[in-house]
């Protein structure tokens, strides 16, 4: 299987772990570092639901992959499609390194990383209606390119 | 023609436009009433590869992507 997985639904957790686990016993890395990002209950809400950019995903997280790569670690994703309740878990990821300051700093700058640029969008699920979570979403790294495009063009003529 | 989809939030069908670069499309788009608000946070890939040049040219058959603020987790 793929290092990025995609599911409908909430994730199952410990199978994804215990599997990455089993999937890297003889890789004869030093330290796994898992992380787990579970729905909270607030604001009335009774599920997240999310809508995904597949392809651009893919190639966001290979780019990681090769970065990771170049410190002799591995990452690994699974994410969620749809709606997935309170209390259960909508994002898993994981670090394998040979010693563990790297898989550390890594786990760090992949999760932040996936929040900025991830091309994934949230909706808050209250009473069956889907809401896009706009106060909480981050414009992409590059963003604006069309306003600048529009400028350039006005400069020319 | 060039094919322009609206990804996520924006609630918009995809459009087909004869259009020679990303000025020429941004000007088409900024037009559209339901979708200037989003343009300014939004970021852009041509056939899956972020771009981040206004000056990016388009040609033919050329696939674009709107992707308004994320948010995963």
């Amino acid at each position: 299987m793929s290092d990025m997985e995609l599911y409908e639904g909430p994730l199952n957790v410990k199978e994804i772990f215990g599997r990455w686990l089993d999937e890297e016993a003889e890789s004869n890395y030093g330290a796994y570092i898992p992380f787990v990002g579970t729905i909270r209950a607030e604001d009335g809400i009774e599920a997240l639901s999310f809508d995904i950019y597949e392809p651009v995903l893919r190639n966001w997280f290979d780019a990681w992959q090769a970065k990771a790569a170049e410190r002799g670690a591995r990452v690994k994703m699974a994410h969620s499609v749809g709606d997935v309740p309170v209390h259960t878990s909508s994002y898993v990821a994981a670090v394998f390194s040979p010693r563990r300051r790297v898989a550390l700093e890594l786990i760090e700058e992949f999760v932040e990383d996936f929040k900025a640029n991830a091309p994934i969008w949230k909706y808050d699920v209250v009473e069956g209606r889907r809401i896009y979570a706009e106060d909480r979403s981050t414009p992409m790294e590059g963003a604006g390119v069309l306003a600048d495009a529009k400028l350039g063009m006005r400069n020319e003529e | 023609m060039v094919k322009v989809e609206f990804l996520g939030p924006i609630a918009r069908e995809p459009m087909e436009l004869e259009v020679a670069s990303l000025a020429e499309l941004s000007k088409v788009l900024f037009e559209e009433e339901s979708i200037r608000p989003w343009l300014e946070k939004c970021a852009v890939a041509v056939n899956d590869v972020m771009v981040k040049d206004p000056n990016h040219p388009l040609k033919e058959g050329d696939r674009v992507s709107i992707l308004p603020p994320v948010c995963g987790g």
